[in-house]
Protein backbone atom coordinates (compact mmCIF):
# COMPACT_ATOMS: atom_id res chain seq x y z
CA UNK A 1 0.00 0.00 0.00
CA UNK A 2 2.36 2.72 -1.17
CA UNK A 3 -0.23 5.46 -0.98
CA UNK A 4 -1.26 4.77 2.58
CA UNK A 5 2.38 4.40 3.57
CA UNK A 6 3.33 7.77 2.21
CA UNK A 7 0.38 9.40 3.90
CA UNK A 8 1.36 7.79 7.15
CA UNK A 9 4.94 8.97 6.86
CA UNK A 10 3.78 12.51 6.11
CA UNK A 11 1.54 12.43 9.14
CA UNK A 12 4.33 11.05 11.26
CA UNK A 13 6.54 13.92 10.17
CA UNK A 14 3.99 16.50 11.28
CA UNK A 15 3.44 14.71 14.58
CA UNK A 16 7.19 14.70 15.14
CA UNK A 17 7.31 18.43 14.51
CA UNK A 18 4.76 18.88 17.30
CA UNK A 19 6.54 16.54 19.67
CA UNK A 20 10.15 17.43 18.96
CA UNK A 21 9.88 21.21 18.96
CA UNK A 22 8.56 21.47 22.53
CA UNK A 23 11.05 18.78 23.55
CA UNK A 24 13.88 20.87 22.11
CA UNK A 25 12.57 23.92 23.95
CA UNK A 26 12.16 21.91 27.15
CA UNK A 27 15.74 20.71 26.60
CA UNK A 28 17.01 24.23 27.16
CA UNK A 29 15.18 24.27 30.50
CA UNK A 30 16.46 20.80 31.33
CA UNK A 31 20.01 21.99 30.78
CA UNK A 32 19.55 24.68 33.42
CA UNK A 33 17.62 22.37 35.75
CA UNK A 34 19.15 18.91 36.12
CA UNK A 35 16.59 16.14 36.55
CA UNK A 36 15.66 15.12 40.09
CA UNK A 37 17.85 12.54 41.79
CA UNK A 38 16.08 9.22 42.33
CA UNK A 39 15.53 8.35 45.97
CA UNK A 40 14.15 5.39 47.90
CA UNK A 41 11.66 5.71 50.73
CA UNK A 42 12.03 3.19 53.54
CA UNK A 43 9.22 3.39 56.10
CA UNK A 44 8.88 7.10 56.94
CA UNK A 45 12.41 7.89 55.92
CA UNK A 46 14.80 8.44 52.99
CA UNK A 47 17.87 6.87 54.60
CA UNK A 48 20.35 7.64 51.80
CA UNK A 49 21.43 11.24 51.03
CA UNK A 50 20.33 12.73 47.70
CA UNK A 51 23.92 13.70 46.84
CA UNK A 52 27.41 12.24 47.18
CA UNK A 53 28.60 15.26 49.16
CA UNK A 54 27.64 15.62 52.83
CA UNK A 55 25.40 18.65 53.56
CA UNK A 56 26.79 21.86 55.00
CA UNK A 57 24.91 22.84 58.19
CA UNK A 58 25.90 26.53 57.93
CA UNK A 59 24.54 26.76 54.39
CA UNK A 60 21.46 24.91 55.65
CA UNK A 61 20.85 27.48 58.37
CA UNK A 62 21.01 30.29 55.80
CA UNK A 63 18.50 28.49 53.55
CA UNK A 64 16.08 27.84 56.41
CA UNK A 65 16.19 31.48 57.52
CA UNK A 66 15.78 32.87 53.98
CA UNK A 67 12.16 33.86 53.36
CA UNK A 68 12.58 33.57 49.59
CA UNK A 69 14.67 30.42 49.42
CA UNK A 70 13.79 27.93 52.15
CA UNK A 71 10.52 29.66 53.08
CA UNK A 72 10.63 27.62 56.32
CA UNK A 73 10.04 30.52 58.73
CA UNK A 74 6.81 31.48 57.00
CA UNK A 75 5.21 28.52 58.80
CA UNK A 76 7.77 27.37 61.39
CA UNK A 77 9.59 29.15 64.18
CA UNK A 78 13.07 28.22 65.27
CA UNK A 79 16.25 29.36 67.01
CA UNK A 80 16.69 32.48 64.84
CA UNK A 81 16.88 35.46 67.20
CA UNK A 82 17.78 37.73 64.25
CA UNK A 83 14.49 36.88 62.50
CA UNK A 84 11.62 38.65 64.29
CA UNK A 85 8.89 37.44 61.89
CA UNK A 86 8.30 33.72 62.21
CA UNK A 87 5.23 31.60 61.52
CA UNK A 88 3.14 29.42 63.80
CA UNK A 89 1.32 27.21 61.29
CA UNK A 90 3.65 24.30 61.93
CA UNK A 91 5.72 22.84 64.79
CA UNK A 92 8.78 24.79 65.96
CA UNK A 93 12.04 23.56 64.46
CA UNK A 94 13.76 23.64 67.86
CA UNK A 95 14.85 20.12 68.76
CA UNK A 96 14.02 18.74 65.28
CA UNK A 97 17.29 16.82 65.27
CA UNK A 98 16.28 15.07 68.47
CA UNK A 99 12.80 14.16 67.31
CA UNK A 100 13.77 12.85 63.87
CA UNK A 101 16.61 10.99 62.24
CA UNK A 102 18.30 12.55 59.20
CA UNK A 103 16.42 10.13 56.97
CA UNK A 104 13.09 11.09 58.52
CA UNK A 105 13.92 14.79 58.15
CA UNK A 106 14.89 14.18 54.51
CA UNK A 107 11.53 12.59 53.63
CA UNK A 108 9.63 15.33 55.47
CA UNK A 109 11.38 17.94 53.31
CA UNK A 110 11.38 16.00 50.04
CA UNK A 111 7.73 14.94 50.18
CA UNK A 112 5.90 15.44 53.48
CA UNK A 113 2.68 14.28 51.80
CA UNK A 114 4.01 10.72 52.00
CA UNK A 115 3.81 10.97 55.77
CA UNK A 116 0.73 13.15 56.04
CA UNK A 117 -1.40 13.52 52.88
CA UNK A 118 -3.32 16.61 53.96
CA UNK A 119 -0.32 18.55 55.24
CA UNK A 120 0.24 22.20 54.29
CA UNK A 121 3.98 21.44 54.10
CA UNK A 122 5.03 21.66 50.43
CA UNK A 123 7.00 18.85 48.82
CA UNK A 124 10.38 20.49 48.32
CA UNK A 125 11.70 17.99 45.81
CA UNK A 126 8.94 17.54 43.32
CA UNK A 127 8.20 18.91 39.85
CA UNK A 128 5.38 16.67 38.60
CA UNK A 129 1.64 16.69 39.18
CA UNK A 130 1.52 20.40 39.98
CA UNK A 131 -1.14 22.80 38.66
CA UNK A 132 -0.81 26.38 37.35
CA UNK A 133 2.88 26.67 38.28
CA UNK A 134 4.38 30.11 37.53
CA UNK A 135 6.65 29.93 34.46
CA UNK A 136 9.76 30.83 36.47
CA UNK A 137 9.30 27.69 38.61
CA UNK A 138 8.15 25.13 36.05
CA UNK A 139 10.30 21.99 36.17
CA UNK A 140 12.18 23.26 39.24
CA UNK A 141 11.91 21.77 42.73
CA UNK A 142 11.68 24.29 45.60
CA UNK A 143 15.17 23.30 46.73
CA UNK A 144 17.92 21.41 44.89
CA UNK A 145 19.25 18.08 46.13
CA UNK A 146 22.34 19.88 47.50
CA UNK A 147 20.24 22.46 49.33
CA UNK A 148 18.07 19.75 50.87
CA UNK A 149 21.16 17.95 52.16
CA UNK A 150 22.38 21.27 53.63
CA UNK A 151 19.03 21.77 55.39
CA UNK A 152 18.97 18.18 56.69
CA UNK A 153 22.53 18.64 58.02
CA UNK A 154 21.46 21.85 59.79
CA UNK A 155 18.21 20.48 61.26
CA UNK A 156 20.09 17.46 62.59
CA UNK A 157 22.13 19.86 64.75
CA UNK A 158 19.00 21.27 66.46
CA UNK A 159 18.89 19.75 69.88
CA UNK A 160 17.26 21.20 72.92
CA UNK B 1 -22.96 -8.02 69.52
CA UNK B 2 -24.27 -4.66 68.35
CA UNK B 3 -25.31 -2.25 71.07
CA UNK B 4 -29.09 -2.11 71.48
CA UNK B 5 -30.41 1.20 70.22
CA UNK B 6 -32.58 3.21 72.59
CA UNK B 7 -36.21 2.86 71.68
CA UNK B 8 -38.04 5.83 70.25
CA UNK B 9 -40.20 6.08 73.34
CA UNK B 10 -37.26 6.48 75.76
CA UNK B 11 -35.81 9.28 73.66
CA UNK B 12 -39.20 10.93 73.55
CA UNK B 13 -39.66 10.63 77.34
CA UNK B 14 -36.23 12.13 77.91
CA UNK B 15 -36.82 15.13 75.68
CA UNK B 16 -40.25 15.61 77.18
CA UNK B 17 -38.96 15.80 80.73
CA UNK B 18 -36.08 18.19 79.88
CA UNK B 19 -38.31 20.67 78.06
CA UNK B 20 -41.46 20.49 80.05
CA UNK B 21 -42.49 24.01 79.11
CA UNK B 22 -41.18 24.51 75.58
CA UNK B 23 -43.13 27.75 75.10
CA UNK B 24 -41.72 29.28 78.28
CA UNK B 25 -38.23 28.32 77.19
CA UNK B 26 -38.71 29.94 73.79
CA UNK B 27 -39.94 33.14 75.41
CA UNK B 28 -36.98 33.26 77.79
CA UNK B 29 -34.53 32.65 74.94
CA UNK B 30 -36.01 35.24 72.60
CA UNK B 31 -36.11 37.83 75.39
CA UNK B 32 -32.43 37.17 76.03
CA UNK B 33 -31.70 37.59 72.30
CA UNK B 34 -33.63 40.85 72.10
CA UNK B 35 -31.44 42.31 74.84
CA UNK B 36 -28.42 41.97 72.50
CA UNK B 37 -27.58 44.28 69.62
CA UNK B 38 -27.98 42.73 66.15
CA UNK B 39 -24.19 42.49 65.83
CA UNK B 40 -23.89 40.68 69.16
CA UNK B 41 -26.73 38.36 68.25
CA UNK B 42 -25.05 37.50 64.95
CA UNK B 43 -21.81 36.75 66.80
CA UNK B 44 -23.55 34.07 68.86
CA UNK B 45 -23.79 31.80 65.82
CA UNK B 46 -21.45 33.39 63.31
CA UNK B 47 -17.73 32.71 63.59
CA UNK B 48 -16.91 34.67 60.46
CA UNK B 49 -14.54 37.57 60.99
CA UNK B 50 -13.57 40.30 58.58
CA UNK B 51 -9.89 41.23 58.25
CA UNK B 52 -10.92 44.28 60.31
CA UNK B 53 -11.19 42.04 63.38
CA UNK B 54 -7.51 41.09 63.05
CA UNK B 55 -6.27 44.71 62.90
CA UNK B 56 -5.15 46.93 65.76
CA UNK B 57 -6.99 50.10 66.89
CA UNK B 58 -4.87 52.56 64.83
CA UNK B 59 -5.66 50.86 61.51
CA UNK B 60 -9.33 50.48 62.43
CA UNK B 61 -9.49 54.19 63.22
CA UNK B 62 -7.81 55.00 59.90
CA UNK B 63 -10.48 53.00 58.05
CA UNK B 64 -13.46 54.29 60.00
CA UNK B 65 -12.88 58.00 59.45
CA UNK B 66 -13.21 59.27 55.87
CA UNK B 67 -10.81 62.07 56.77
CA UNK B 68 -8.00 59.61 57.56
CA UNK B 69 -8.94 56.78 55.19
CA UNK B 70 -6.50 57.22 52.26
CA UNK B 71 -8.99 55.55 49.90
CA UNK B 72 -11.17 58.66 50.26
CA UNK B 73 -8.84 60.32 47.75
CA UNK B 74 -9.76 57.67 45.19
CA UNK B 75 -13.42 57.88 46.12
CA UNK B 76 -13.50 61.65 45.58
CA UNK B 77 -11.85 61.26 42.18
CA UNK B 78 -14.53 58.69 41.42
CA UNK B 79 -17.21 61.16 42.43
CA UNK B 80 -15.78 63.65 39.92
CA UNK B 81 -15.57 61.03 37.16
CA UNK B 82 -19.17 59.98 37.91
CA UNK B 83 -20.37 63.38 36.72
CA UNK B 84 -18.05 63.76 33.70
CA UNK B 85 -19.64 63.31 30.24
CA UNK B 86 -17.45 60.93 28.19
CA UNK B 87 -17.39 58.86 25.02
CA UNK B 88 -19.18 59.34 21.74
CA UNK B 89 -22.45 59.40 23.63
CA UNK B 90 -21.20 62.35 25.66
CA UNK B 91 -22.93 60.94 28.70
CA UNK B 92 -21.83 60.77 32.30
CA UNK B 93 -22.67 58.02 34.80
CA UNK B 94 -24.89 60.55 36.54
CA UNK B 95 -26.89 61.22 33.37
CA UNK B 96 -28.39 57.73 33.67
CA UNK B 97 -27.92 56.85 37.35
CA UNK B 98 -28.33 60.24 39.02
CA UNK B 99 -26.87 60.64 42.48
CA UNK B 100 -24.75 57.60 43.33
CA UNK B 101 -25.61 58.01 47.02
CA UNK B 102 -29.11 56.75 46.27
CA UNK B 103 -28.84 54.83 42.97
CA UNK B 104 -25.70 52.87 43.93
CA UNK B 105 -26.76 52.15 47.50
CA UNK B 106 -26.28 48.41 48.08
CA UNK B 107 -25.18 47.69 44.50
CA UNK B 108 -21.57 46.67 45.27
CA UNK B 109 -22.89 44.35 47.99
CA UNK B 110 -24.60 42.31 45.25
CA UNK B 111 -21.55 41.89 42.97
CA UNK B 112 -20.38 39.75 41.18
CA UNK B 113 -23.89 39.44 39.73
CA UNK B 114 -25.29 37.45 36.84
CA UNK B 115 -25.26 39.35 33.56
CA UNK B 116 -27.69 38.13 30.93
CA UNK B 117 -25.77 39.49 27.93
CA UNK B 118 -22.58 37.73 29.07
CA UNK B 119 -24.54 34.72 30.34
CA UNK B 120 -22.27 34.56 33.37
CA UNK B 121 -21.46 36.60 36.49
CA UNK B 122 -19.44 39.80 36.09
CA UNK B 123 -17.79 41.82 38.84
CA UNK B 124 -18.20 45.50 39.65
CA UNK B 125 -15.21 46.57 37.55
CA UNK B 126 -16.56 44.68 34.54
CA UNK B 127 -19.99 46.20 35.14
CA UNK B 128 -18.51 49.71 35.05
CA UNK B 129 -16.62 48.93 31.85
CA UNK B 130 -19.73 47.43 30.31
CA UNK B 131 -21.57 50.69 30.97
CA UNK B 132 -18.73 52.64 29.42
CA UNK B 133 -18.58 50.63 26.21
CA UNK B 134 -22.31 49.94 25.75
CA UNK B 135 -23.92 53.22 26.86
CA UNK B 136 -21.24 55.89 27.00
CA UNK B 137 -19.55 54.62 23.81
CA UNK B 138 -16.18 55.05 25.46
CA UNK B 139 -13.25 52.62 25.71
CA UNK B 140 -13.00 50.30 28.70
CA UNK B 141 -10.71 51.36 31.54
CA UNK B 142 -7.69 49.13 32.21
CA UNK B 143 -7.93 46.90 35.29
CA UNK B 144 -6.21 48.56 38.28
CA UNK B 145 -6.03 51.90 36.43
CA UNK B 146 -6.57 54.88 38.70
CA UNK B 147 -9.85 55.86 37.05
CA UNK B 148 -11.40 52.40 37.29
CA UNK B 149 -10.38 52.07 40.95
CA UNK B 150 -11.70 55.58 41.61
CA UNK B 151 -15.08 54.73 40.09
CA UNK B 152 -15.37 51.33 41.76
CA UNK B 153 -14.36 52.86 45.11
CA UNK B 154 -17.01 55.57 44.71
CA UNK B 155 -19.68 52.99 43.87
CA UNK B 156 -18.63 50.56 46.62
CA UNK B 157 -18.57 53.38 49.20
CA UNK B 158 -22.34 53.65 48.77
CA UNK B 159 -22.73 50.14 50.23
CA UNK B 160 -20.69 50.73 53.36
CA UNK B 161 -22.40 49.17 56.36
CA UNK B 162 -24.91 47.23 54.25
CA UNK B 163 -24.92 43.42 54.33
CA UNK B 164 -23.29 41.54 51.46
CA UNK B 165 -26.16 40.10 49.44
CA UNK B 166 -25.11 37.76 46.64
CA UNK B 167 -28.30 36.55 45.04
CA UNK B 168 -29.23 32.91 45.55
CA UNK B 169 -30.12 32.28 41.93
CA UNK B 170 -29.86 29.00 40.04
CA UNK B 171 -28.01 30.78 37.24
CA UNK B 172 -25.11 31.50 39.60
CA UNK B 173 -24.80 27.98 41.01
CA UNK B 174 -22.40 26.52 38.42
CA UNK B 175 -20.11 29.55 38.81
CA UNK B 176 -20.25 29.29 42.59
CA UNK B 177 -19.31 25.63 42.28
CA UNK B 178 -16.38 26.55 40.06
CA UNK B 179 -15.25 29.24 42.52
CA UNK B 180 -15.49 26.77 45.37
CA UNK B 181 -13.42 24.19 43.53
CA UNK B 182 -10.76 26.80 42.68
CA UNK B 183 -10.66 27.79 46.36
CA UNK B 184 -9.91 24.20 47.32
CA UNK B 185 -7.59 23.34 44.42
CA UNK B 186 -3.90 22.99 45.21
CA UNK B 187 -1.78 25.04 42.85
CA UNK B 188 1.62 26.51 42.14
CA UNK B 189 5.09 25.20 42.91
CA UNK B 190 4.19 25.23 46.63
CA UNK B 191 1.07 23.16 45.80
CA UNK B 192 -1.21 24.99 48.25
CA UNK B 193 -4.92 25.78 48.15
CA UNK B 194 -6.61 28.97 49.33
CA UNK B 195 -8.51 26.85 51.87
CA UNK B 196 -5.38 25.49 53.51
CA UNK B 197 -4.44 28.96 54.73
CA UNK B 198 -7.71 30.87 54.92
CA UNK B 199 -9.96 28.08 56.26
CA UNK B 200 -7.59 25.76 58.11
CA UNK B 201 -5.10 28.30 59.48
CA UNK B 202 -6.94 31.63 59.70
CA UNK B 203 -5.82 33.70 62.67
CA UNK B 204 -2.37 32.10 62.69
CA UNK B 205 0.86 33.86 61.75
CA UNK B 206 2.29 33.32 58.27
CA UNK B 207 5.80 34.73 58.63
CA UNK B 208 4.52 37.37 61.01
CA UNK B 209 1.35 38.30 59.06
CA UNK B 210 -2.01 37.19 60.47
CA UNK B 211 -3.92 35.04 57.99
CA UNK B 212 -7.47 36.39 57.58
CA UNK B 213 -10.56 34.29 56.80
CA UNK B 214 -10.74 35.56 53.21
CA UNK B 215 -13.97 37.54 53.46
CA UNK B 216 -13.72 40.29 50.84
CA UNK B 217 -15.84 42.75 52.78
CA UNK B 218 -13.90 45.91 51.97
CA UNK B 219 -12.84 46.00 48.31
CA UNK B 220 -11.62 48.09 46.66
CA UNK B 221 -9.37 48.81 49.62
CA UNK B 222 -6.29 50.75 50.62
CA UNK B 223 -3.41 48.47 51.54
CA UNK B 224 -0.41 49.93 53.35
CA UNK B 225 1.78 47.37 51.59
CA UNK B 226 0.59 48.71 48.22
CA UNK B 227 0.61 52.36 49.22
CA UNK B 228 -2.55 52.56 47.19
CA UNK B 229 -6.03 51.27 46.47
CA UNK B 230 -6.40 47.90 44.76
CA UNK B 231 -9.07 45.46 43.71
CA UNK B 232 -9.84 42.00 45.06
CA UNK B 233 -8.29 40.52 41.92
CA UNK B 234 -5.02 42.30 42.71
CA UNK B 235 -5.11 40.68 46.15
CA UNK B 236 -5.86 37.26 44.67
CA UNK B 237 -2.93 37.67 42.28
CA UNK B 238 -0.66 38.40 45.27
CA UNK B 239 -1.73 35.15 46.93
CA UNK B 240 -1.18 33.19 43.72
CA UNK B 241 2.31 34.67 43.31
CA UNK B 242 3.00 33.66 46.92
CA UNK B 243 2.07 30.08 46.05
CA UNK B 244 4.36 30.42 43.02
CA UNK B 245 1.38 29.92 40.75
CA UNK B 246 0.86 31.77 37.48
CA UNK B 247 -1.79 34.37 38.33
CA UNK B 248 -4.85 34.45 36.07
CA UNK B 249 -5.15 37.56 33.91
CA UNK B 250 -7.20 40.44 35.28
CA UNK B 251 -10.83 39.87 34.35
CA UNK B 252 -10.35 36.12 33.84
CA UNK B 253 -13.49 34.06 34.38
CA UNK B 254 -11.70 32.02 37.05
CA UNK B 255 -11.13 35.21 39.06
CA UNK B 256 -14.75 36.30 38.83
CA UNK B 257 -15.91 32.81 39.89
CA UNK B 258 -13.55 32.98 42.86
CA UNK B 259 -14.74 36.49 43.75
CA UNK B 260 -18.33 35.28 43.54
CA UNK B 261 -17.65 32.32 45.84
CA UNK B 262 -15.82 34.50 48.37
CA UNK B 263 -18.57 37.13 48.42
CA UNK B 264 -21.20 34.41 48.74
CA UNK B 265 -19.37 32.99 51.77
CA UNK B 266 -19.45 36.51 53.22
CA UNK B 267 -23.18 36.96 52.60
CA UNK B 268 -24.71 38.99 55.42
CA UNK B 269 -21.41 40.45 56.63
CA UNK B 270 -21.34 44.26 56.48
CA UNK B 271 -19.54 45.98 53.60
CA UNK B 272 -16.58 48.10 54.71
CA UNK B 273 -15.57 49.52 51.33
CA UNK B 274 -13.22 51.18 51.03
CA UNK B 275 -11.43 49.30 53.80
CA UNK B 276 -7.86 49.77 55.03
CA UNK B 277 -5.59 46.75 55.46
CA UNK B 278 -1.93 46.29 56.39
Amino acid sequence: MPKAGSRRSRRRFSVEAFVLLPMALAGTVALAEPPLQPYAVVGDSIPRPLTGQPGDPDAGRRIVADRQEGLCLLCHSGPFPEQPLQGDLAPALDGAGERWSSGQLRLRIVDARRVSPGTIMPSYYRTQGLVQVAPAFVGRPILTAEQIEDVVAYLATLRR
Amino acid sequence: MPMPRPSASTTYEKSRTSTRHPLALTIILSTALLALSPAQAANLTDNRRSGYAFMGPPLRAMQDDDMTNPASLWQRDGETLWAEPIGEAGRSCADCHGDAASSMRGVAARYPAFDRTMNRPIDLEQRINHCRTAYQKAGPLAFESHDLLALSTHVARQSRGLPIAIENSKALHPFLAMGRSLFHERQGQLNLSCAQCHDDNAGRSLGGATIPQAHPTGYPLYRLEWQGVGSLQRRLRNCMSGMRAAPYAFGAEAFVDLELYLMWRANGMPMESPAVRP
